[in-house]
């Protein structure tokens, strides 16, 4: 049975293949590699050029500060790793918290009132669901409509900002919580948004790595037309990653609005773009089937501390942080395509 | 393209089968409320320069720029991409063209100087699109998306985050001016829209944009010039974008670089999806995007009539979508094709494939 | 086996689509551990009657009984659950997911945490052992490994489902002689454990040399359900085309074309070769000539003829073309100089599903005249007319999406595409793959009539006989270079190709790609 490989497999020299094999996984996870390097990269000038980054501080309120993002992000593998995409995070983010917050002010519950937001992102992803799964709408444009319908929702509920009650429950999410006391200010801090967001990343490393619907997300992504052939639970996986990403999405909309404290029609405007970035950042390929959610965490923490460093800086005018942003983007997604050009050969 | 002398009835049933038939009826619909509301909305009157004016003459302006970036969009569509920074090309379009015109002469030479200005421009950034998708081979939509969040970037810091306003009655004229009694601004589109739409069916331009659209291999292999054929699509879709950024800021000679263009390359995916173009490439129709794109333009008239908040607009905009969509989906057509031949034929054409 | 009960039964069976009945009245049986071949031609109802039990389609009238049960099948994943696998003929497994996965999805092993991966890569080895495929490692990526090995794969993914049918539907196509034994062994081995076969294959050999019992299928009625020794292959073949075909026979007595190698050729390239392809070459080709090129799947035609045309660029060597040098990196450039290719993959790169016929057939005319100047649409239509009946295209209608046609129809029309831009040089890479005897048999005829028209033609097929009965002279080629040239004739057989591929094995003691060697006979 050993001659079962084909003559030009048989051909190669065993080092060279022992060596593939080697170098192989290591490829998949390379893009997410460069993402952690640039992270360390960043922090690494950071400090030296404008100092404070590696502080204690700094570092918390970087999570704090992107806590919602990196939840955004979660979602949005999901989806991609499927071959998929999800446009309307941004929107349903306005709609949930402009709702959430007007029935708090209304005199709800405000428990549950936060439950409510989740929810509304679980409807909105459920509507995406069945359009894509079971009208065969194209995810970009069944997402696009549920984007242009949370929008003009949320517009319709309110154009002012409306602000939570300083006393409710829900501002207590945002809270700040001093875990280690440093010196003077540089004390480690949480708040319970980032302990969602981090509870929320090891359950979606469990669902992907460690359930039948997590590798069956990554088998409809490597090959729909093969999944459904292997009896896989297509329809039901593909409606399950966008209720994912919409509930994901409410539950951000839950961690944002408690930091901030209000919430407004146009809040969350081009943060699907975002969430997107962040993924493809953290090795997450857009035509689905390889991707890692901490990967994806990682490419949120980077585009934060860009933010942090343009606004160190002070000469970096802020309309330019978009073109960086579009520059990092299409650096990683070069560095994808030379990543599968060389597993092609 | 259509029905050959068959007759009208032959012609009308022809119509009916097209996508963007539906696209005609929502503008109907749309208007139709408008009319209910207001038994005058329609009323076209005569200004005193012979020029038209009226709801419906402002709609036909409105449409103008979706209708230049939903032709483009529409054969990029085709052959299988998307372009998602015909928005960011428009205020980029819009700033280099006031930043120009603040500081020259209020000639007519300095309205073509700022023409062509525009014409570089939106063409370097068409290009850099067409770059990477045909040449180093990324997807069109992490592509264009780059060029999306650099574009605005950029317009800022060409116009260094100030709303640039200028003066040139030229420049001006382009979209407030009329020819015939009819906006200029429509004019133009509706002769790109046309000039477009032979150029692709007269020529075998439109087979070979579907053939890369289809099966991008298969067509390589008959002798396509893919790279060649995708490199011109987006960068034709870059001027056309550029062209309408003008259009979008003639209007009131000032570019509003965070809202100038914001958000219209949906719009102009949107018209492209009603005209029957599927988003997957392949057979597309031009008449349909300029349909798709005055059913967009009356729905934002239609909203701000009706007393909504602008807004608000974009849940309308879902609700076209979702509408056109499910009309179009294999499911609620085989029970409509059910209820009307009561079961006689099968549904659903089921493809025959070889044993 | 007759005495045990079917375990599965399909009875009265019809299945109609628009236009067409694919299925009328057709009854099926199949027998725990018997391999059963369903045979017929294209358009017979073999991949109906197959999507018809795997859940794919659904069946108009007749019953479905498994294990003497009858079934609703609704769906793969109902098929699945009453016993039935299915392993088509392009692998269907997810390239991105690791052997053990694709073996176990859906069946991965649960542990207190979620899946247990260590139990799930010990369980996908030791069903990978069951079939004899102990050497494969688990943890390994699917994408590494040739297309053979993933087929079996494939099988062993059915075993995880205690499958108690397995259909194969032309597992066999794109294999050589040695996976085709290797998959042989394995389907021995499974029927021998009880398992009830189903296997489909254009192959007359393969089916002779694996089945037990033959069902045939003409025209979506069942022709009779035969024991494989009862049937010669002449009545089979009778049988499927419902009548006497001299159009077989006619092909073995190979027209004696001259071979004109005196003359200067058409198209020479000395040491053309591109890295991790094909290793550099020197190829003569001239006017009126067959050339095959034989080999067995990967060692190099392929991409020999890819080269030729421009399919891929060569990163080294010369080309010639009529004595002038020539740059031929695109196919674009190659149609320009009258070269065409037909691709092995007819899906994926020949056909363009969702245009018509008459635009399939013109494509590369217009590419090759640039889109602004348009072929009228007079000339399209007396090409398109031509073409069809030239080569007997079933249905004649030009404005037909292609897809709707058979395979050997499809093949037909992209055959007329390549005619069209009436090419010096035409290379035909498995032109007859997958399609049926009667339309193989026609096109094999139309490529000996072309080259006695004078065109130069480099045939390829995975069918030796073929190869040989075909060419005038044949270039072996093996591990990705070219080790023999001989000229065709009375003396070379299929046979004699084998050892000349055999003996080539036993010098190739370096077994390194990179090596060049000039040999030639």
């Amino acid at each position: 049975m050993s001659t079962l490989t084909s003559p030009s497999a048989e051909a190669a020299p065993t080092g060279i293949r022992a060596l593939a094999k080697r170098v192989t996984p290591q490829l998949d996870t390379l893009p997410t590699a460069a993402a952690v390097v640039i992270f360390v990269g960043m922090i690494v000038y950071g400090e030296a050029a404008y100092g404070r980054i590696v502080q204690f501080n700094t570092l918390s309120n970087l999570l704090i500060n992107n806590a919602h993002l990196v939840i955004l992000a979660v979602g949005l593998t999901f989806v991609i790793v499927t071959g998929g995409i999800d446009l309307s995070v941004g929107a349903v983010i306005a709609i949930s918290s402009v709702a959430g917050v007007m029935l708090i002010n209304a005199g709800w519950n405000p428990w549950l009132a936060m439950l409510l937001m989740v929810l509304i992102g679980t409807a909105f992803g459920t509507v995406s669901g069945i359009l894509i799964q079971y009208f065969h709408v194209q995810p970009f444009i069944a997402t696009l409509a549920m984007m242009f319908l949370g929008r003009g929702l949320a517009s319709m509920l309110s154009t002012e900002p409306e602000r939570v009650p300083d006393d409710s429950p829900l501002r207590s999410l945002g809270e700040q919580l001093k875990i280690y006391d440093g010196p003077k200010v540089n004390d480690i801090v949480l708040t319970p948004g980032v302990l969602i967001a981090a509870a929320v990343v090891a359950a979606a490393f469990f669902m992907l790595h460690r359930t039948r619907t997590g590798r069956t997300v990554y088998a409809i992504g490597g090959s729909e037309q093969s999944a459904a052939l292997m009896g896989l639970p297509v329809a039901k996986t593909k409606m399950s990653v966008y209720i994912i990403s919409g509930s994901l999405a409410g539950l951000a909309a839950v961690v944002y609005t408690a930091r901030l404290g209000s919430a407004q029609n146009i809040t969350g405007i081009g943060w699907e773009l975002d969430a997107i970035a962040a993924t493809v950042i953290g090795g997450t390929l857009l035509t689905g089937g390889a991707g890692f959610v901490l990967g994806s965490v990682v490419g949120a923490l980077v585009l934060g501390l860009m933010n942090v460093l343009i606004t160190r800086d002070g000469g970096i005018p802020p309309e330019a942080t978009t073109i960086i942003t579009g520059g990092i983007l299409l650096v990683f997604v070069l560095l994808q395509r030379a990543v599968l050009a060389r597993r092609r050969e | 393209m259509s029905a050959n002398a068959r007759g009208p009835v032959e012609a009308l049933k022809g119509l009916v089968r097209r996508q963007y038939f539906w696209g005609i009826v929502a503008v109907a619909l749309l208007l139709l409320v408008n009319l209910v509301k207001d038994p005058g909305y329609l009323a076209v009157s005569i200004g005193p320069s012979g020029n038209l004016a009226g709801n419906v003459i402002d709609i036909l302006r409105a449409a103008a720029p979706v209708i230049l970036i939903a032709v483009g969009m529409c054969l990029v569509v085709a052959t299988g991409g998307i372009d998602l920074s015909v928005g960011s090309v428009m205020v980029v379009a819009g700033a280099v063209s006031m930043e120009f015109l603040k500081d020259a002469p209020d000639t007519v030479g300095s309205t073509f100087t700022a023409l062509a200005l525009v014409i570089a421009v939106s063409a370097a950034l068409g290009a850099v699109n067409g770059v990477l998708v045909s040449v180093v081979g990324l997807q069109p939509f992490i592509s264009t998306l780059v060029i999306m969040l650099a574009g605005r970037g950029l317009a800022k810091v060409i116009t260094g985050g100030q709303n640039t306003a200028a003066t040139n009655e030229t420049f001006r004229w382009i979209a407030n001016g009329y020819v015939f009694g009819l906006p200029v601004v429509f004019l133009l589109a509706l002769l790109v829209a046309v000039g477009v739409g032979l150029l692709v069916r007269r020529s075998a331009l439109g087979l070979m944009l579907e053939a890369i659209g289809m099966d991008a291999k298969a067509a390589r292999l008959a002798g396509v010039n893919r790279r060649a054929l995708l490199f011109t699509v987006y960068i034709f879709g870059g001027v056309l974008a550029g062209f309408a950024g003008v259009f979008a800021t003639a209007s009131v000679m000032t570019v509003d670089v965070s809202r100038t263009g914001y958000q219209l390359e949906l719009d102009a995916i949107l018209a492209v999806v009603i005209g029957g173009t599927s988003l997957a490439g392949g057979k597309f129709n031009i008449t349909g995007a300029v349909v798709g794109a005055i059913l967009i333009a009356t729905l934002d008239k239609t909203v701000v009539f009706l007393g909504v908040s602008s807004s608000a607009t974009p849940a309308f905009k879902a609700i076209v979508i979702v509408a056109l969509c499910l009309l179009q989906s294999e499911r609620v057509r085989r029970v409509f094709r059910q209820r009307r031949a009561a079961g006689t034929a099968r549904p659903a054409e089921r493809e025959v494939v070889a044993a | 086996m007759p005495e045990s009960l079917p375990i599965v039964e399909m009875v009265g069976i019809s299945i109609s689509f628009p236009g067409v009945k694919a299925l009328d009245d057709v009854g099926f049986r199949l027998f725990p551990g018997e391999v059963h071949s369903l045979m017929g031609e294209n358009g017979a109802g073999k991949s109906t009657l197959i999507k018809a039990l795997t859940g794919v389609y659904k069946i108009d009238e007749g019953e479905i009984r498994i294990a003497g049960e009858p079934r609703r099948l609704g769906g793969t994943a109902d098929a699945q659950s009453a016993g039935i696998s299915t392993v088509y003929q392009e692998v269907n497994l997810c390239s991105n997911l690791t052997i053990g996965e694709n073996v176990m999805l859906g069946h991965e092993i649960k542990g207190a945490a979620g899946i247990n991966w260590r139990a799930t890569h010990r369980a996908a080895r030791e069903t990978l052992e069951k079939l004899g495929l102990g050497h494969l490692d688990p943890k390994q990526s699917l994408a590494t490994l040739p297309l053979a090995v993933q087929q079996l794969v494939a099988i062993s993914r059915s075993m995880v489902a205690k499958s108690k049918v397995l259909i194969l539907d032309e597992p066999t196509s794109s294999l050589d002689a040695n996976e085709v034994e290797q998959l042989f062994t394995v389907i021995r081995r499974l029927r021998d454990q009880g398992v009830a076969i189903l296997f489909v294959s254009h192959f007359l050999d393969q089916v002779y040399a694996i089945s037990d019992r033959l069902t045939v299928l003409r025209n979506g009625r069942f022709e009779g359900e035969y024991r494989t020794e009862e049937l010669d292959r002449a009545r089979l073949i009778a049988t499927m085309i419902g009548k006497d075909i001299a159009t077989l026979k006619s092909l073995d007595a190979k027209a004696s074309r001259r071979v004109r190698s005196d003359e200067p050729p058409l198209y020479s390239a000395k040491g053309i070769g591109r890295k991790g392809a094909i290793s550099e070459v020197d190829i003569d080709l001239h006017r009126g000539e067959v050339v095959g090129l034989a080999g067995l799947l990967g060692s190099g035609r392929t991409e020999l003829a890819r080269l030729i045309y421009g399919a891929d660029r060569p990163d080294s060597g010369e080309v010639t073309l009529d004595g002038e040098k020539a740059e031929i990196t695109t196919p674009a450039k190659a149609l320009a100089r009258h070269i065409a290719l037909s691709s092995e993959n007819r899906r994926d790169e020949g056909i363009i599903r969702d245009l018509s016929v008459r635009e399939n057939l013109v494509l590369a005319v217009q590419a090759r005249r640039g889109w602004a100047r348009p072929l009228p649409r007079r000339e399209q239509d007396a090409l398109v007319e031509k073409y069809i009946a030239a080569l007997g295209v079933r249905p004649a209608d030009p404005e037909r999406p292609i897809r709707l046609l058979s395979g050997g129809n499809q093949q037909k029309v992209l055959l007329g595409r390549w005619l069209a831009t009436e090419p010096e040089l035409l290379i035909l890479d498995e032109p007859t793959r997958g399609i049926d005897v009667g339309a193989k048999a026609e096109i094999q005829e139309y490529v000996a009539a072309l080259a006695d028209d004078g065109l130069a033609v480099v045939f390829i097929s995975s069918e030796l006989e073929e190869v040989v009965r075909q060419s005038d002279r044949i270039i072996v080629l093996k591990d990705r270079r070219k080790i023999a040239e001989i000229e065709g004739g009375h003396g070379v057989s299929a046979d004699s190709i084998v050892t000349i591929i055999a003996e080539d094995a036993l010098g190739d003691e370096r077994a390194d790609a990179v090596v060049r060697e000039e040999v030639t006979s």
